[in-house]
């Protein structure tokens, strides 16, 4: 396969906050990406890093304020049904995504109604098919959202989007309110579908050892920003950015013969109503020099495909290092 | 050598006098179905100064001992056991002992802090409160306490904070807000339920610290209830599985990490995306937990378990496998014969 499935130029996405005055929220900056053909990318960030509306963007949930989407190479604008065959959602909370009425075989069936993919009957055996490929047995076809199981419900939830035969799903959270051992259950099967089915996935999550897991890239945000991407073995292995490092520290690890003292970052993240000039990071950081409150730093390889977006990074790096500070790069 | 003791039986805390017993604590609902057995004969202490987490997943009923510990359960539940706080009877304590205790000597923290502080009354106001409903201070005396405890939790610039409705702090700072109106009556125990399960991880990592060095500081002992097993394991003395309303293992958080005991407590860790799996080979635990209206002599997990043999059909003794570990699992009462 040739070409990213899907590629991101510039996009931007402002919302409008009502209240005093006129003010502006920027979820998502500028932000250039290419998600690679049957590869899972991990996109991972806090609360209000633009993760969310990233994939609402990608969607065609949210038209962004600015920049480009291209899905297979052919532009896409929001509400468009092709881009729906395409682009397919898993949420978190699959019993707000499910209607409670409605049996599993309907809410499996409704995407394959409203594109009129095939006849009436084929449906029927699709909607089998499809349950199958989730690991239901039909006997839950015909059972409402409420008597499933979590884990059930979830894989509803995947059934469904996999109906249109989509190239790229976009699972916002899908794990995140599943006990561990539903968990595994469910990433089993995304890795399962990407494997068997070359399936590529944009997997949104604050949780980074299910990105480490199952993530071939991961990308980084930050106020609405990607500040690094790259593979999963140098963003775990060989962090660049400040932030990175800093969440990967924050991060539990499960194994108390490695308890490290983290690296605590002092302060809140800002309000992406009003972000800190300059690197939005540098009022939480502990490398910060003279240009970070000033100057946005550019991305910049630190390796083919590795980058970061940090005035210390990369070999076009073209401050000193400040006195005291550590140095980031090798 | 392998010792077994009875399930009711109180184990031995890491060091310290226990400062919370729970013995043989069970909890049982009426329904159409007959009854349900939320918990099922739990015993485990908390020392003083110790940080003991309960981990399993929904439903075990690790936020039912919680509930039973403070007397905050339901009427209709039927509670047998002990739970001594103190030496104090908890279990059957009148009203007025149980409200005595709560906010004062054994405080609490839950999940989501918008539940607990009420919207409208300032945040400085809501931790007076809780010294004037235990103590017979001035309003004065009652705010200079909050604005310490503010302080002391990390919140910045504690005097302004003190009028601020808790809708205009972010989440962390109404977490810390509510740890803080834990503080303030200097309880000998914290119970925190999901603490930090609705922050970022940034936060949660500050709010955990700021646990740890209450601890140390203060010498409060901390139950940490959590389906987290990562935050467990960075801040846990001590851990207690649980598993559909029973306890499966006992011990402290390295020895169960390292080598756990119970076939339950193997699986669940097993199942951690971080345990070194191929994408797509995490091993899962099949099946799904017993309806707990049944009937259960054995093993609660045996329906579930690789292991499964003979005996499991009936109850599973609690079997110490090394110092202060103890497994609920009968492949542990005899090595020899079941490596």
């Amino acid at each position: 396969m040739s070409g990213p499935v899907a590629s991101l130029r510039g996009l931007t996405k402002q919302f409008r906050v009502s209240g005093l005055g006129r003010r502006t929220l920027t979820a998502v900056a500028d932000v250039d990406l290419d998600v690679e053909q049957g590869e899972i990318l991990g996109i991972v960030g806090e609360s209000g890093s633009g993760k969310t509306t990233l994939g609402r963007c990608l969607l065609g949930l949210t038209r962004p304020t600015a920049g480009t989407i291209t899905v297979n190479g052919a532009p896409v604008t929001a509400g468009d049904l092709a881009l729906r065959r395409t682009v397919q959602p898993v949420f978190q909370d699959s019993f707000g995504s499910l209607d409670p009425r409605w049996s599993v075989r309907r809410s499996v069936r409704e995407a394959l109604d409203a594109l009129g993919i095939g006849t009436p009957p084929e449906r029927d055996g699709r909607v089998d098919v499809l349950l199958a490929e989730v690991g239901l047995g039909p006997e839950i076809a015909d059972r409402r959202p409420g008597t499933l199981s979590g884990g059930q419900r979830q894989r509803v939830g995947i059934a469904a989007a996999l109906a249109p035969q989509p190239r790229l799903l976009v699972a916002d959270e899908p794990v995140s309110a599943l006990d561990v051992s539903v968990q595994a259950q469910i990433l089993n099967l995304l890795a399962g579908l990407r494997r068997d089915h070359g399936l590529t996935i944009v997997f949104i999550t604050h949780d980074l050892s299910v990105v480490r897991h199952l993530a071939d890239r991961v990308a980084v945000m930050y106020l609405g920003r990607i500040i690094e991407i790259g593979t999963t073995a140098e963003i775990f292995g060989a962090p660049a950015h400040p932030y990175t490092k800093a969440l990967l520290s924050a991060a539990p690890v499960s194994d108390p013969s490695r308890r490290v003292v983290p690296r605590l970052l002092t302060g809140e993240i800002p309000s992406p109503i009003d972000p800190p000039s300059g690197c939005p990071f540098h009022p939480r950081c502990v490398e910060a020099f003279a240009p970070c409150p000033i100057e946005r730093p550019v991305a910049r390889e630190t390796s083919p495909g590795h980058a970061a977006a940090c005035h210390l990074v990369g070999p076009g790096a073209d401050h000193p290092q400040p006195a005291g500070a550590s140095p980031v790069t090798a | 050598m392998i010792a077994v003791s009875n399930l009711g039986a109180t184990e031995t805390t890491g060091g310290g006098s226990s400062l919370l017993d729970v013995t043989g604590l069970s909890v049982g609902y009426r329904s159409d179905r007959g009854l349900v057995s939320a918990l099922d004969d739990v015993s485990f202490a908390v020392g003083t100064s110790e940080v003991v987490g309960l981990v399993g997943e929904s439903g075990c009923g690790k936020s039912t001992v919680a509930g039973a510990v403070l007397g905050l359960l339901p009427r209709s539940a039927q509670v047998h056991g002990s739970v001594r706080f103190a030496g104090e009877e908890l279990v059957a304590a009148r009203a007025s002992v149980l409200r005595h205790l709560r906010g004062n000597r054994i405080a609490t923290i839950v999940q989501d802090p918008t539940t607990s502080l009420d919207p409208t009354f300032s945040v400085g106001q809501q931790i007076a409160e809780t010294v004037r409903a235990h103590a017979q201070v001035t309003r004065s005396v009652a705010k200079q306490r909050a604005l310490e405890v503010l302080a002391e939790v990390g919140i910045p610039d504690p005097r302004t904070r003190y009028d601020d409705p808790p809708h205009r702090l972010s989440g962390g700072m109404r977490q810390r807000v509510v740890i803080a109106a834990a503080l303030v009556n200097d309880p000998a125990l914290i119970i925190a339920d999901e603490p930090t399960t609705a922050l970022d991880v940034t936060i949660q990592a500050q709010i955990l610290a700021l646990l740890l060095r209450l601890r140390d500081d203060r010498g409060t002992a901390i139950m940490l209830i959590s389906h987290d097993l990562a935050v467990v394991a960075s801040v846990c003395d001590r851990v207690v599985t649980m598993y559909a309303g029973q306890i499966a293992e006992r011990a402290p958080t390295g020895s169960l990490f390292a080598e756990p005991g119970h076939p339950y407590t193997a699986a669940l860790l097993e199942a951690l995306p971080g345990s070194g799996h191929a994408p797509g080979e995490l091993p899962v635990i099949a099946g799904t937990v017993p309806d707990l209206a049944g009937p259960l002599p054995g093993c609660r997990f045996a329906t579930r378990c690789r292991h499964r043999f003979e005996p499991c059909d009936t109850r599973p003794p609690m079997a110490t496998v090394a110092p202060h570990h103890d497994v609920a699992c009968w492949l542990r009462v005899d090595t020899a014969e079941h490596p």
